[in-house]
């Protein structure tokens, strides 16, 4: 049901063209981090506030939604801005990668390769990837200007020469279009082939820091790496313990305080679906299954 | 080549053109002219407040002066104003032409990431994506300034003083600038530290045929590193000349104040 007391889709138009103006010079500028007026949203700080106000601005009544934490459509976080978009712009939600228009994502690129005219919302806490290496704000946007990316092959070689390998795992920084260093948001790097020329048109929203970028569709994002040292993408070596599935990003869970633990798909759908499909991992999910509540 | 090169060396390398800097009423640098050559070693010494380091940020295009101007011949051996060059252009030339070590190392340096990144950073910001040669280049260069290439992977705030002010050297130096401003090098480390360091640097600056500009109150400094010597008092130059000359042989009575201020060893 709509709740009739908000504007579609919680926010009031004046703001949603502000954050649209500013998603569209995203776009017309791949990579680059265009401030907005970043409002607040009913929820706290680092729970997406970002994400939700790109959603909100972007959102039709035709749209079918998906939200997706950690690749799951069934934690707390995805089901109450799945729940707040159901209650504030009465559009239809869906678990379905597949069969979704609007995918609000916190740390994921679903398994499911995205298709034409998708969105893909990213939920981003800290947009600028140079932060932790130069902290003054009116340094790195003149190294972004300038396009003067030597400080993060520093952070890159302080990995090999730390670790032996570059060990950042996940917000791993990528250049897009040949041009700005952008951090893709925490998503683990097994995700940052799945950026480049991507179908499906690619928005960032960081609430708390109040910047928007974009990366449109089909724009070559390539991952930063030295030359005897290639990005490489990781993934526990092991099946999925439900479906199987040996290609798609794992997620481990500890069963016990023994040292059991199990691998699963971080990708919910995708484990589902491929379930559906008769495969099957080690493990069953039937038992564990609970019942659903009336 | 070398015929080309002793042409070149004919030329000034940086030239300052009436240079001065006003804070309101306060003058802080007066009608500074020189011209420094390839090669050349110049001091700039006075006591605390004459203007040198006014006038070694007038010259590393780092302020904008009031009048005059500042000219520097890029690579390509064209001589260009340095207030005309684009803010892009400026870091690059700052970043691969010049070296600027500071009297604070913790000011040139990186002091959270290894001394190896600290060397490598220049090579990396000018394109070098291969890990293996930049940290053989980060090695070498940690040896010539006598670090112990053991602690390449430490970070120099374990470093002492006198380490992290070689440090800062190398890392200038590692893109091989043709150009170094130092502001008071020696400044803050003890003596036996400075007179390592000064050795160190005399070699550089002959071995590698740096253009140097040192700012510094200790006529020691100026005395081992430096062929020439300005002698600042009040925002102007109040004498100038070869190094010997000028400090065996003061003009003027400021100057020869500062000469006898020294103790005599």
């Amino acid at each position: 049901m709509n709740a009739p007391t908000y504007n579609f889709a919680y926010l009031d138009e004046q703001t949603k063209r502000m954050i649209r103006r500013a998603i569209l010079k995203a776009i017309a500028i791949p990579g680059y981090q265009v401030p907005f007026a970043s409002r607040e949203m009913p929820m706290p700080y680092g729970w997406g506030t970002g994400g939700v106000q790109v959603t909100a601005a972007i959102l039709g009544p035709d749209d079918v939604l998906k939200v997706i934490d950690q690749g799951s459509d069934d934690t707390t976080n995805a089901i109450s801005i799945r729940k707040f978009f159901g209650k504030t712009a009465g559009v239809a939600t869906t678990t379905s990668t597949t069969d979704a228009t609007v995918i609000q994502t916190r740390h994921r690129i679903p398994e499911a390769s995205l298709h034409a005219g998708q969105v893909l919302v990213y939920q981003v806490p800290i947009p600028e990837p140079l932060r932790f290496l130069e902290p003054r704000e009116t340094e790195t946007r003149r190294m972004h200007a300038l396009a003067e990316y030597g400080l993060m092959h520093v952070k890159l070689y302080e990995d090999i020469a730390r670790f032996g390998h570059i060990a950042t795992a996940y917000a791993y920084p990528v250049k897009v279009n040949a041009r700005y260093v952008m951090d893709p948001s925490p998503t683990p790097k097994f995700d940052n082939p799945k950026m480049d020329n991507c179908a499906a048109l690619q928005l960032f929203g960081a609430g708390r820091e109040k910047r928007i970028y974009a990366i449109p569709p089909y724009t070559t994002v390539v991952s930063l790496d030295f030359e005897d040292h290639p990005f490489t993408r990781y993934r526990f070596n092991a099946p999925c313990a439900l479906c199987g599935a040996d290609d798609s990003y794992l997620d481990e869970i500890v069963t016990d305080d023994k040292g059991g633990r199990m691998f699963v798909c971080s990708d919910t759908d995708f484990c589902e679906q491929r379930q559906a499909a008769g495969h099957h991992g080690t493990e069953s999910a039937a038992p564990h299954k609970e019942k659903a509540h009336v | 080549m070398s015929e080309l090169s002793s042409l070149d060396n004919a030329q000034p390398l940086l030239v300052a053109e009436g240079l001065a800097k006003n804070y309101g009423r306060l003058a802080a640098c007066r009608d500074v002219s020189f011209a420094l050559y390839p090669g050349e070693v110049l001091a700039i010494v006075g006591e605390s407040g004459s203007g040198k380091s006014t006038l070694l940020q007038l010259l590393s295009a780092q302020l904008a002066p009031s009048a005059g101007h500042v000219a520097y011949r890029m690579r390509d051996g064209v001589l260009r104003d340095l207030a005309e060059l684009g803010e892009a252009e400026r870091r690059f030339l700052f970043r691969t032409d010049w070296g600027f070590v500071h009297q604070d190392p913790a000011q040139g340096l990186r002091m959270g990431v290894s001394a190896g990144a600290n060397v490598g950073e220049r090579l990396m910001a000018v394109g070098w994506n291969h890990y293996g040669r930049i940290r053989d280049i980060a090695s070498t260069w940690l040896e010539r300034v006598e670090i112990d290439v053991g602690r390449i992977d430490d970070a120099p705030k374990t470093y002492s003083g006198g380490m992290r002010q070689r440090l800062q050297i190398a890392r200038n130096l590692v893109t091989e600038p043709r150009l170094v401003f130092m502001d008071e090098p020696t400044g803050g480390l003890d003596v036996s530290v400075q007179a390592r360091l000064l050795d160190l640097m005399r070699n550089l600056v002959s071995e590698l045929g740096l253009a140097a500009i040192v700012v510094t109150h200790d006529l020691a400094v100026a005395r081992l590193l430096s062929h020439r010597v300005m002698v600042m008092k009040g925002g102007r130059v109040i004498e100038t000349g070869l190094t010997d000359q000028v400090l065996d042989d003061p003009r003027e009575p400021y100057t020869q104040l500062l000469v006898s201020s020294i103790l005599p060893p």
